[in-house]
């Protein structure tokens, strides 16, 4: 025990309260206000349920990242849950295979309203490398609407991070 | 003992069985050796390699001017040998290897669905990748399919599934996925159980089939090289560098001795991100978030400086066809050095805690057991057979460059508990770090001005495999070209084909709430073999 509380003690507090992104002027504009928006429209907490609807699985690793010690996204009142039925949010990664057609919508149609759809990395943006197939409807907006799209391969945790921000903003308008 | 010296005597034990293999050759599909098969004999040579204690360890098939050819490997003491054999007509039928081998199973029946091949005698007959995305008569990889498919609109639910029943008082069944309560891939488990021990697991996978095989049809090498680092995004660098192997080795390249080197470094370096991540996250799913959020700063530590050497966290689409896209120069060879000097640093202490910690032994100790015996039916490779006594590790066994230069032990125990598999991954950690050393000190003395990438001709027709042990275990990667030095067919067996049956038999026993530390401890990849 005295050793767990020793390691404890010098990793210190990893969380990165300054981190280079938001030195960014626009995104530093968001990460203020982003409290304000989730506890005024959320009521203080924003839940997420992730979905991955035919991704390699990296998109998956990055999305992990966000709720390691770096960079802690729960702080913000942003967090993971179990059940869409908990969820404002769906996050989806990877094209929609078509085997997972039907399990995206009813995933989506178990949300309640207002619920947003985020499209998570390249291949969930426009089909990626995979596109339309007989095998994949390509983009997640092919088969359920689309609020906003993150793109890389995978997003970084930062890009995670940015457009979660950003659809709290649109969110806002709503 | 020379490399192949059993090969005689497993031609003269078929010949014992009036089989003759007409023709073969050591080339088209070096180092393995080819031999043709006549379709009757298709049986008789699994069963004798069987009795010589080959493993088998893949089989893929493909549409040649109406001919379907189909290609098993099997490998005994790193050595490789593909059998091949060609069928006519459109309803081809041919022995299954299933009930001679138990991990030829689900690789059939994949092939079934997708090219159309009745494995005679087959245990389980039902679909493996198919759900409803087409019908049972059509076969994606047939050169008649479309892969813009056939037009047929909402893909319902595989909801008819035939899972055998289960009855009896008290027994009941729990459904699970395919959408997963956690940020991971979707897939159906099927667990029976009576209280709280499972009984019966069965997995249903298939849902991120994407249609990988069928895509990588027409691309150039560039574009295979795109398509493989997205197999499994956790082996991205392990997956592309099969696919350039195969490659390289179909258009006779040999790349420089550098490029192999910052290959041999960046498939290390994702080794150890990989097992920081799942040690972590193993611990986790009993409950101890302390080791979770250690391991996840360390490695997040290490994906930055991944990012600052190739420009991607993951290391992705820096493998590429002849060589690599980026060059490790001085600066960056001391930020590796001073890295690993750091990590090395880090891991002790915390290692220490992990394995003396009480709570943690008395529920990583003894769950989810395999046997050597059960992994060695199955097939496995990888951390997963290694805790299991199976010392499959390509590094050692069929070394290729850079690893042929290097000197290592590879990491080994019986104990085939999620412990061992915790154990295996920490030791392979120690070992990765010492052969990037290595690597690094071979790469002091290579001048800076050997190119990282050659160009690469294609042979039209040619064909080639690769053969890499990635984070997972044993890839094995075909490809052919066609007539005008494109993708013909292209075939990637991630490890997990064997390590997913392989957890069908590790929850035996355990309880329900065990399975997700059971499941991580051999964390399969979904998207790997699902294609
Ligand atoms: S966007 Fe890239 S990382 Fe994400 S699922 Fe697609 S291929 Fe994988």
């Amino acid at each position: 025990m005295l050793r767990i509380l020793k390691r404890i003690y010098h990793s210190g507090l990893l969380t990165e309260n300054e981190p280079d992104y938001l030195q960014d002027p626009e995104v530093q504009a968001l990460g203020s206000e982003l409290k304000t928006v989730v506890d005024a429209h959320f009521n203080g907490s924003l839940a997420i349920r992730a979905v991955d609807a035919g991704s390699c699985n990296a998109c998956e690793l990055e999305i992990h990242a966000i709720n390691g010690p770096h960079y802690d996204i729960e702080r913000f009142g942003v967090h993971f849950v179990a059940s869409p039925r908990h969820a404002d949010v769906l996050l989806v990664t990877g094209p929609v295979s078509r085997h997972m057609e039907t399990a995206v919508r009813r995933t989506w149609r178990a949300m309640a309203a207002p619920r947003f759809v985020i499209a998570c990395g390249d291949c969930a943006c426009n089909g990626g490398e995979f596109g339309s197939s007989y095998a994949s409807c390509g983009a997640v907006e092919n088969v359920i609407p689309v609020d906003l799209q993150i793109a890389g391969c995978p997003p970084s945790p930062v890009q995670l991070m940015r457009g979660i921000l950003a659809l709290m903003q649109k969110a806002k308008k709503i | 003992m020379n490399r192949f010296d059993w090969l005689s005597e497993y031609l003269a034990r078929l010949e014992d069985e009036h089989v003759v293999v007409p023709s073969g050759n050591t080339q088209s599909l070096a180092p393995a050796h080819l031999l043709i098969i006549d379709p009757e004999d298709w049986a008789k040579v699994a069963v004798v390699a069987k009795q010589m204690g080959l493993r088998w360890a893949a089989i893929w098939g493909d549409e040649q001017d109406h001919d379907i050819v189909l290609t098993v490997v099997l490998v005994y003491q790193g050595d490789y040998i593909a059998l091949r054999t060609a069928m006519t007509g459109d309803h081809p039928v041919i022995a299954s290897h299933t009930p001679v081998y138990a991990a030829a199973d689900r690789m059939e029946r994949h092939l079934a669905d997708m090219l159309g091949v009745q494995f005679d005698g087959h245990p389980d007959p039902r679909r493996w990748t198919r759900h409803r995305a087409w019908e049972a008569d059509e076969y994606p990889l047939r050169a008649h399919f479309p892969a813009a498919g056939q037009g047929n609109g909402l893909t319902p639910a595989d909801s008819d599934y035939p899972f055998p029943p289960i009855q009896g008082s008290g027994v009941y069944e729990i459904p699970v996925g395919p959408v997963h309560a956690g940020i991971i891939e979707p897939g159906h488990f099927r667990f029976q159980a009576a209280g709280e021990p499972i009984l019966r697991l069965e997995e249903r996978l298939g849902y991120v089939h994407k249609g990988i095989e069928k895509r990588a049809i027409g691309r150039d090498a560039e574009g295979l090289a795109r398509l493989a680092a997205r197999i499994s995004g956790d082996s991205t660098v392990a997956h592309s560098w099969a696919a350039c192997q195969a490659l390289e080795r179909a258009c006779h390249v040999k790349i420089p001795a550098k490029a192999s080197l910052i290959r041999g470094l960046l498939c290390e370096r994702e080794r150890v991100a990989n097992h920081l991540g799942d040690i972590g996250a193993i611990c986790n799913d009993v409950g101890f978030a302390f080791a979770q959020m250690q391991c996840q700063a360390l490695r997040e530590q290490w994906l930055r400086h991944s990012l600052t050497l190739t420009g991607h966290r993951l290391m992705m689409d820096v493998v590429l066809p002849g060589g690599v896209r980026v060059d490790i120069d001085q600066a960056g060879r001391e930020l590796l050095r001073a890295e690993h000097v750091w990590l090395r640093e880090q891991i002790g202490p915390l290692f220490d805690i992990l394995n003396d910690h009480p709570s943690l032994e008395d529920r990583l100790l003894s769950s989810g057991y395999l046997s050597p015996a059960s992994a060695a039916e199955l097939g496995v490779s990888g951390y997963v057979g290694k805790a299991s006594g199976q010392a499959v590790d390509l590094r050692k066994d069929s070394p290729y460059a850079p690893y042929s230069r290097l000197s290592f032990s590879v990491a080994l125990s019986e104990a085939g508990d999620v412990a061992a598999r915790m154990a295996i991954r920490q030791q392979e950690i120690y070992s990765s770090l010492e052969l990037m050393n290595e690597m690094l000190d071979i790469l002091e003395n290579t001048a800076e001005s050997e190119p990282t990438q050659v160009k690469l001709a294609p042979i039209l027709g040619a064909e080639g495999l690769g053969l890499i042990d990635g984070w997972r275990g044993e890839i094995i990667s075909h490809v052919r070209l066609d007539d005008k030095g494109r993708i013909a067919h292209f075939f990637a067996r991630d490890p997990s084909w064997f390590s997913w049956p392989a957890l069908e038999r590790i929850v035996l026993g355990n309880i329900v709430p065990d399975f997700p530390v059971c499941n991580k401890s051999v964390n399969a990849s979904y998207s790997g073999q699902d294609l």
